[in-house]
C-alpha cells in the first residue's frame, strides 16, 4: 500500500513538474505578451493541480491534506482571476493580441 | 539535499537581485523585488524558520510591493539617468563586498551544531519554554516574552515609522502629474468596472481576514503572530480598496478608527508590560497576570500580539490610505 500511494505520488510530482517546465518554456518561447501568458497558464492549473495532489497522497488523510486542498482551490479561484486581470488591461493598454515579436517593446525578457 | 535546493535558491535570489540593479523601469523592479522577497521566504523556509518566512512573504512580497506601487504612482515609471562619480560607488560597493566576503572564511560552516549560535542562548530558550511559558511555538516565545522588549521596540519602530510616513504624505505640496492611465472619454482605467476580479475579490476578502485572524491567534502553535497577522488583515483591506474603491473601504473603516488601531496596539503593548509592575513584578513580566504563572505568560503572548497585529494593521492601512489620497489629488 504503501509503494502503491508512493509510486502514485511520484507520477503525479513528476508530471506536476513537466507542465511546469512546459509553462516555463512557453513563457519563453513564444511570441507576444497573450501567448506567453497563455503557456504560463499550464502552470497555474495542470501543473498546481498535480504538484498538490502528488504532495497530498503523501500527506495521507490529515490536517495537512485539507490544508493542501485549501491552498489547491484559492488557487484554482485566483491564477485565473489574475490572468484575465492581466490580460484585460494589457488589452486596454493598447497591447495588439495579434502582434508578433514586436507587441511588448519593453520589460519583458 | 537541504544544502542543494539552499545553494538554487541563493543563485536565483543574486540573479534576481542583479535585474533589479539593471532595470531602468522602475515598474519592473518592483515586481522583481516581491520576487526576490519571495525566493528569500522559501530560503528561510528551507532553514526552517517558518515564521521569518511568513512575515517575509506577507510583508515583503505582499505589502512592500502594494507600497512601492503606490509611490510609483506618484513618481515616474522611469530611473532618473545615472549620476557621475560611478567609479567612486563601484570602488565602495567592490570593498564592502571583498569585506563581506572575507568575513564569510570565519563563519561556522552550515549546520554545525557548534557553531556559537547554538551555543548561547538558544538551547535555554528550547529547554525551558515548555516549563516556564507553556505553548508549542518556541519562537512566539522568545518574542512575545523572553524578548519581549526588543518586540516592544520593534512595535514602536512600526508605528513611529508610520507616523513619519504619514506626516511626509499628508503635507499640501503640488499637484502631482496628472493621471497616467485614462480613457478617451475621461474615467480612469480600474478593477472597479470589471466584473471579473470584483466578484472573486469580494469572495476572498472575508477568507483572507479569517485566515489573518487564524495567524494571529493561532501563534502560539504554529507560524504566525501580529505582525503576519496584521500584514494579511492590512492586505485584505487593500484587495477591497483596489476593486470597491477608496471610499467604501473608509466607510467600513475609516482613518480615525485606524489611528485609533495603531495607538491603541501600541498602548496595550505597553499596558501589558505597565500591568507587570502595578501587580509586582518588573516590566513585561507577564507571570503576575495570573494566579499561576504559566497562565499569566499566555494571557500576557495573546495580549501583546494583539497589541502588535493592530499596530501593524493600523499604521500599514493608514500608510496606503495615504498614497491613494494622493493620487487624487
Amino acid at each position: 500500500m504503501e509503494l502503491v500511494l508512493d509510486i502514485v505520488s511520484w507520477i503525479l510530482l513528476s508530471a506536476g513538474g513537466f507542465f511546469v517546465l512546459v509553462g516555463g518554456i512557453g513563457a519563453l518561447r513564444m511570441p507576444n505578451l497573450y501567448t506567453r501568458m497563455h503557456a504560463a497558464s499550464v502552470t497555474d492549473t495542470m501543473g498546481a493541480v498535480l504538484v498538490l495532489g502528488g504532495v497530498m497522497v503523501q500527506a495521507g488523510l490529515s490536517l495537512a491534506a485539507i490544508k493542501l486542498a485549501a491552498i489547491l482551490l484559492f488557487l484554482l479561484i485566483t491564477s485565473p482571476t489574475a490572468s484575465y486581470a492581466l490580460a484585460h488591461s494589457a488589452l486596454l493598454a493598447g497591447v495588439k493580441p495579434d502582434s508578433g515579436c514586436a507587441a511588448d517593446p519593453e520589460g519583458h525578457p | 539535499m537541504t544544502v542543494l535546493f539552499g545553494i538554487f535558491l541563493l543563485t536565483l535570489v543574486v540573479i534576481t537581485a542583479l535585474a533589479i540593479v539593471h532595470t531602468k523601469n522602475l515598474f519592473v523592479a518592483v515586481m522583481l523585488l516581491g520576487i526576490f522577497s519571495l525566493l528569500i521566504a522559501a530560503n528561510f523556509f528551507l532553514l526552517d524558520a517558518a515564521d521569518v518566512a511568513l512575515t517575509e512573504a506577507a510583508v515583503g512580497a505582499g505589502i512592500s510591493t502594494v507600497l512601492f506601487l503606490g509611490a510609483l504612482a506618484l513618481t515616474s515609471e522611469r530611473e532618473r539617468a545615472a549620476t557621475p562619480h560611478r567609479w567612486l560607488s563601484l570602488a565602495v560597493v567592490a570593498s564592502a563586498t571583498l569585506v563581506v566576503l572575507y568575513a564569510t572564511f570565519d563563519k561556522p560552516t552550515f549546520g554545525d551544531p557548534n557553531a556559537p549560535v547554538h551555543q548561547h542562548v538558544a538551547p535555554w530558550y528550547l529547554e525551558k519554554t515548555p516549563e516556564y511559558v507553556g505553548i508549542p511555538n518556541v519562537v512566539t516565545a522568545v518574542l512575545g516574552t523572553f524578548r519581549g522588549y526588543d518586540t516592544l521596540g520593534e512595535v514602536f519602530v512600526v508605528f513611529t515609522a508610520g507616523i513619519g510616513v504619514l506626516f511626509l504624505l499628508s503635507g499640501g505640496g503640488p499637484a502631482g502629474p496628472p493621471k497616467r492611465q485614462a480613457r478617451p472619454d475621461g474615467s480612469a482605467i480600474g478593477l472597479r468596472d470589471d466584473l471579473i476580479p470584483r466578484v472573486v475579490a469580494r469572495l476572498l476578502v472575508p477568507f483572507i481576514l479569517l485566515f489573518g485572524l487564524y495567524v494571529q491567534f493561532h501563534g502560539d502553535y504554529g507560524p504566525g503572530g501580529g505582525f503576519q497577522a496584521g500584514a494579511l488583515i492590512a492586505a485584505a483591506f487593500i484587495l477591497y480598496a483596489l476593486v470597491e474603491g477608496e471610499g467604501r473601504t473608509l466607510e467600513a473603516l475609516p482613518r480615525s478608527a485606524l489611528m485609533a488601531l495603531t495607538v491603541a496596539g501600541a498602548l496595550l503593548y505597553g499596558g501589558v508590560g505597565v500591568a507587570g509592575i502595578v501587580l509586582g513584578s518588573e516590566f513585561l513580566d507577564y507571570s503576575v497576570l495570573a494566579s499561576n504563572p504559566v497562565t499569566g505568560q499566555q494571557i500576557g503572548i495573546i495580549l501583546i500580539e494583539l497589541g502588535v497585529g493592530m499596530t501593524v494593521t493600523g499604521v500599514l492601512l493608514s500608510i496606503f490610505h495615504a498614497f491613494a489620497a494622493r493620487e487624487q489629488t
